[in-house]
């Protein structure tokens, strides 16, 4: 009776950890496989004219130089606005912020923020930097709503790196006379930087590939030149992806799979830059 | 000098302090603009034709918004009976059953899924998952609210194991030891006491996939084929529906500002960002009793 339970135990022990095991392949065989897949169908369209040259015969041949640009100053803009609020944010919770109520309605309103469907952040800065603000369907209105889409995750990581320093660095900096902000922007920052960075690029990383809030924001089906001013609209690789793979007939598949390929190469590379960057820090680190 | 520097660091101090705040200004601010823009669909629209069954507001000028509704429902369902299990599954194995070597192969891959842009998520599934549905079930088209759910499944899949690998990694090693102590297999204490201990944490996961999955735009609206009919039945997951996330992007771009479509549509986005507001306060009521975790759920 006693064997036979035991058997029983290992059975079941046995066919749980094959169901599991089984479903974290079944999870993991996709994600490879889809960028393998790209990686194969899009490396035949690439070359230097692609990335160099306007698109043109109605987005059926040519390049892609413009959406690469574009994605490239949405990218820059979001950070310029993003980065120093969502750090001052994340100093603000982790240095002086109290634990009381005010610090709550704070996080909830972070997490609130990182939930809201990326198309209702469309909605929103249609609604205020387009229309209310005049800023038009521009670089600044679209970088400016991608920011705020943003800045949650950039907040919540930089939190947790500035949170993992030590508490006696601080005790030991203020003993020495250094003032509070003294003590944050020499020990504090530089020794959390690396998990800042990290944040940063990731919270970059999906700003680059977001389409719905640049929809109605920035993002325009073509331009016959490159963006000018900050109010000027431009092209962007997750949106051109979008147009040609659903609004085109008879697009050319070699330019779809390029235009993915490059897409994915932008996000991978960011995603791979934060991973080395996390990961030699927490190799280096001392305490 | 002593007197410069304290001046600098008060203003500092203070714009810091400002910042900390933005981010309940911007919800603030958000829900503003949508109320501004989306309320006035309640004068234009009697209640009663805006929940009714019939989505045609180009000519018609219907503007039932019940069949995009029960289409972002359809498809969040069946998104949800993919990712949890998956999500589950893999958050299981990741944190009890995996060696090290694997974790650390896996959960980078987890996370790069998570950073895949919908675009292109959407752009392979008109390509290859449509027509790979279409010829396996048979079916006149493979733009069905199915094809979304498979989709949106694997885009929540990330966000449900790095929150419920958190929550079961959370679980204090002495729940373990004390069960093997006792005699229970490794299986018996992943499933009575590990996941027992962590199910808040889980409970966490699985409404903000889910939440996830309902605010997805960009791959829903590529392969669910754009039909705004009513969506109830179950057959109905293998026919074309629309959500309310695509018909938001894929009609604002036509509108005139300030028309009631437009009204409409923002009065749609306003629903959403209702149900993301609930979705996320539910979860983070059960977040807030480990803080580490509401940290961790957002990077």
């Amino acid at each position: 009776m006693k064997n036979i339970l035991r058997l029983d135990g290992n059975l079941t022990e046995r066919l749980g950890f094959g169901l599991v095991t089984f479903m974290a392949v079944l999870t993991v065989i996709p994600i490879i496989g889809t960028i393998i897949y790209i990686l194969l169908r899009g490396a035949p369209a690439i070359s230097w004219e692609f990335l160099s040259t306007f698109p043109n015969d109605g987005m059926r041949a040519g390049g892609i130089l413009p959406a690469i640009i574009g994605t490239f100053y949405l990218t820059i803009g979001t950070a310029l606005f993003s980065v120093p609020l969502g750090i001052a944010a994340a100093i603000y919770l982790s240095e002086y912020a109290a634990d009381n109520r005010w610090t709550r309605l704070i996080r909830i309103s972070i997490i609130n923020l990182a939930g809201i469907p990326s198309v209702v952040y469309g909605l929103f800065g249609l609604g205020l930097f387009v229309l209310f603000l005049k800023f038009g369907t521009s670089i600044l209105s679209a970088s400016l709503t991608l920011s705020i889409m943003t800045l949650p995750v950039i907040i919540s990581t930089s939190e947790e790196a500035l949170r993992s320093v030590p508490q006696s660095f601080r005790t030991v900096s203020i003993s020495l006379g250094a003032t509070r902000w003294q003590t944050i922007r020499r020990i504090v920052i530089k020794e959390a930087l690396p998990g800042i960075l990290t944040g940063m690029i990731l919270g970059l990383e999906r700003a680059a590939g977001e389409t719905a809030p640049i929809l109605f924001t920035g993002a325009v089906f073509f331009l016959p030149r490159l963006p000018h001013s900050p109010l000027d609209p431009t092209m962007a690789l997750p949106y051109h992806l979008f147009v040609i793979s659903t609004q085109v007939p008879e697009m050319p598949i070699q330019i779809q799979y390029g235009t993915a390929l490059v897409l994915i190469f932008f996000v991978l590379t960011m995603n791979i830059i934060a991973t080395v960057i996390r990961s030699r820090a927490r190799a280096r680190r001392q305490w | 000098m002593e007197k410069t520097l304290n001046w600098r660091e008060f203003v500092i101090t203070r714009l810091i302090k400002a910042s900390g705040y933005s981010a309940v200004i911007f919800v603030v601010l958000i829900f503003f603009f949508l109320l501004r823009e989306g309320l006035p669909a309640l004068a234009e629209v009697p209640l009663s034709a805006l929940f009714s069954l019939r989505w045609y507001p180009i000519e018609g000028n219907n503007f039932g918004i019940l069949p995009l509704l029960t289409g972002s429902f359809i498809v969040t369902v069946g998104a949800g009976l993919i990712a949890v299990p998956f999500g589950i599954g893999t958050a299981v194995y990741i944190s009890e059953i995996a060696p090290r070597w694997m974790r650390e192969i896996l959960k980078p891959l987890v996370e790069l899924l998570g950073g895949l842009p919908s675009v292109v998520l959407g752009f392979l599934g008109i390509l290859v998952l449509v027509p790979f549905l279409r010829r396996l079930l048979d079916i006149p088209t493979g733009l069905t609210a199915f094809t979304g759910s498979l989709l949106l499944g694997g885009i929540a899949v990330p966000t449900i194991v790095s929150v419920a690998e958190d929550a079961l990694d959370a679980v204090p090693r002495d729940y373990r030891e004390g069960a093997w102590a006792l005699g229970a297999t490794r299986w018996q204490t992943i499933w009575r006491v590990t996941f027992p201990a962590a199910s808040s944490g889980v409970l966490t996961a699985i409404m903000l996939g889910i939440g996830r999955a309902i605010g997805e735009t960009m791959a829903v609206m590529m392969v669910t084929g754009n039909a705004p009919v009513l969506a109830l039945s179950a057959g109905s997951l293998f026919s074309p529906v629309r959500t309310m996330t695509a018909t938001i992007a894929a009609e604002m771009g036509e509108v005139s500002n300030g028309s009631t479509h437009y009204h409409v549509l923002f009065f749609i986005g306003m629903v959403l960002f209702l149900i993301s507001l609930g979705v996320n306060i539910a979860a983070s009521s059960v977040v807030f009793k480990t803080k580490k975790r509401a940290e961790r759920i957002l990077s």
